[in-house]
């Protein structure tokens, strides 16, 4: 009996958390007349009628919109590896007076909601002259990665001293024991901080829609949002557009499951 | 620190040069602290700057006002209705938190399609928020998905303006961040559990425990921590939110959240002081939240052995 009543629970939950994502994909397949005479229960008469798909692609300038997120990505990912680990580096393998008030500072920042301070960090970003350019984003992406920095600190204080010291011995400098040993060691830690820092640019809204208006800087998320107000009646279009945005999250995920799960894991808990 | 304690060395002191040069570890940090202090410390404290002037973050000048935005955050209507829009999600909280506790358990011993079921609750999470709101406001239109579900389930009589009627909307935008965060609860006590050593519920079984004491006496106490970081994280969230009803009403009908409040009173009326003081009021409740739960749940506490 409790067996059966967790499958159904199981069963149940699964429902409401596809049956949202099944009806829209319904949606994007049907003709606006369909669309208009069937209920959305109903599912598409034809599976291979894409008109919506390249209207919504071509319309919603999505090919720009996946373009402009990948430079970001791209830029704003190998940025943060870089940033982060050499901060790690300091704080884990330099003994200095001031480490307890670095480590604090980046601490206490971990507090601060990004959400809350962005009135003040606009009139930052506006004084170095990046509102409206993809600077923005990607200086805001840097900037406010501290989960990064942590991952990386406690993945690089398992690895063993005395290899350092090895290298050291060899004649290496800190920075070529940086470059040749710490670095290719941090791998699983950078694959960690790329996933799930990959999905967060990748799912930002906020900051592309505050800071980078014009339609030409849009990524992927305002591309979408841009939908709402001149396809309101349109929604086969809209379905079709929301779809665009969730394939590559679902081709992503079947191919990294593990990897997220326990990206996300080591991210949220530190 | 050892530096400090060592006998001085003479030979080294001698061959110091003259020009005292930067130590090479601030070379390293330098790029993180910078971007940590242009980014978060500099505008922390502009905010707090910014919150007792008037401004309109264009003209030179900033009148200053002394506390009247805090004031007016208070007592204006506009402004302190935002907070008691939390409450909505700070409730939904509670059913995230007890539904991702409830598959988490069931799917930490063994289940058929396992990772299936788990792939599936998770998925959500990682899903985009323009497109989570997109889904949702179909989900929600009139004549739309719910009311076509609630008529073939007979109940048809109610279906409402989900999103237009102010009694509801909030509970609809509630209900989706519920449906959108709960995997993320859920994936973090799907790990705190399998941390928990397997032969303690071996033991367990030995002693005749059934399920419900193995939760009781195993599992909850050994979660622990990450239930109440979860509250938390669902605390500060809750006063946060801003995407789903940013994309989904707009803030209409009663839906407007304190975020939103803040980012048209900055943005769109150019009222930077007294937005500013709405985000100082905001980073003052989320710190004091953290501090509190610091309090009650010290971190080294808790342990299973």
């Amino acid at each position: 009996m409790t067996r059966f009543l967790k499958y159904v629970s199981l069963v149940g939950a699964s429902v409401i958390v596809l049956g949202p994502l099944v009806v829209v994909l319904f949606a994007a397949f049907k003709t606006h007349a369909e669309y208009g005479t069937t209920g959305p229960l109903t599912p598409p008469r034809d599976w291979f009628n894409v008109d919506n798909f390249a209207t919504a692609w071509s319309k919603g300038h999505m090919l720009r919109g996946f373009w402009n997120t990948t430079v970001i990505l791209a830029i704003s990912l190998t940025g943060t590896v870089f940033v982060g680990t050499l901060a790690a580096y300091a704080i884990s393998r330099f003994t200095f007076a001031l480490k307890r008030l670095v480590l604090g500072l980046f601490l206490v920042a971990a507090l601060v909601p990004g959400v809350t301070t962005q009135v003040a960090t606009y009139q930052i970003v506006k004084s170095m002259g990046l509102v409206n350019t993809s600077g923005a984003a990607i200086v805001l992406f840097l900037g406010t990665d501290i989960v990064s920095v942590y991952i990386f600190l406690q993945f690089m204080s398992s690895i063993p001293r005395s290899l350092d010291e090895a290298a050291v011995i060899d004649g290496a400098n800190r920075f070529t024991v940086y470059r040749k040993v710490i670095l290719p060691l941090m791998r699983p830690a950078i694959a960690t901080v790329v996933i799930i820092k990959g999905i967060a640019i990748y799912n930002e809204f906020y900051i592309p829609f505050l800071y980078m208006r014009s339609p030409e800087l849009n990524v992927i998320s305002t591309a979408l949002f841009r939908f709402k107000g001149p396809y309101g009646a349109q929604w086969e279009t809209i379905a079709a557009c929301t779809m665009i945005v969730i394939l590559p999250t679902v081709v992503i995920f079947l191919l990294l499951q593990r990897f997220i799960y326990n990206g996300v894991t080591a991210g949220a808990t530190k | 620190m050892t530096a400090l304690l060592s006998p001085p060395r003479p030979e080294v002191a001698t061959k110091r040069p003259p020009r005292k040069k930067i130590p090479v570890h601030w070379f390293y940090l330098a790029p993180a602290l910078i971007l940590l202090i242009t980014f978060t410390y500099v505008p922390v404290g502009n905010m707090v700057w910014y919150s007792f002037h008037k401004w309109d973050g264009l003209s030179p000048a900033m009148d200053p006002v002394g506390w009247d935005n805090y004031v007016r955050v208070f007592t204006d209507e506009r402004y302190w209705r935002v907070f008691l829009i939390s409450l909505y999600y700070f409730v939904a909280s509670f059913a995230q938190i007890a539904i991702a506790l409830y598959f988490a358990v069931i799917l930490s011993f063994s289940t058929r399609f396992r990772n299936l079921f788990k792939g599936i609750l998770f998925f959500p999470y990682l899903l985009n928020g323009v497109a989570v709101g997109f889904v949702f406001l179909y989900l929600f239109q009139p004549g739309g998905t719910l009311d076509s579900v609630l008529r073939l389930a007979g109940l048809g009589e109610h279906a409402r303006l989900w999103l237009g009627d102010p009694d509801v909307a909030n509970i609809a935008l509630a209900g989706t961040s519920v449906w959108r965060f709960t995997g993320l609860s859920f994936v973090l006590f799907l790990g705190a559990i399998q941390s928990i050593p397997g032969e303690i519920y071996e033991a367990a079984d030995l002693d005749g425990a059934n399920r419900w004491h193995q939760f009781r006496y195993i599992i909850a106490p050994g979660i622990r921590r990450i239930i109440s970081l979860s509250f938390i994280l669902a605390i500060s969230g809750s006063l946060a939110v801003f995407e789903i009803p940013f994309i989904m009403t707009g803030g209409a009908n009663g839906t407007r959240t304190f975020v939103i409040q803040a980012y048209e009173t900055a943005f769109q009326f150019r009222q930077i002081g007294l937005a500013s003081s709405m985000a100082v009021v905001l980073l003052l409740l989320v710190l004091l939240i953290t501090w509190i739960q610091r309090r009650l749940v010290p971190d080294d506490e808790v342990s299973l052995s």
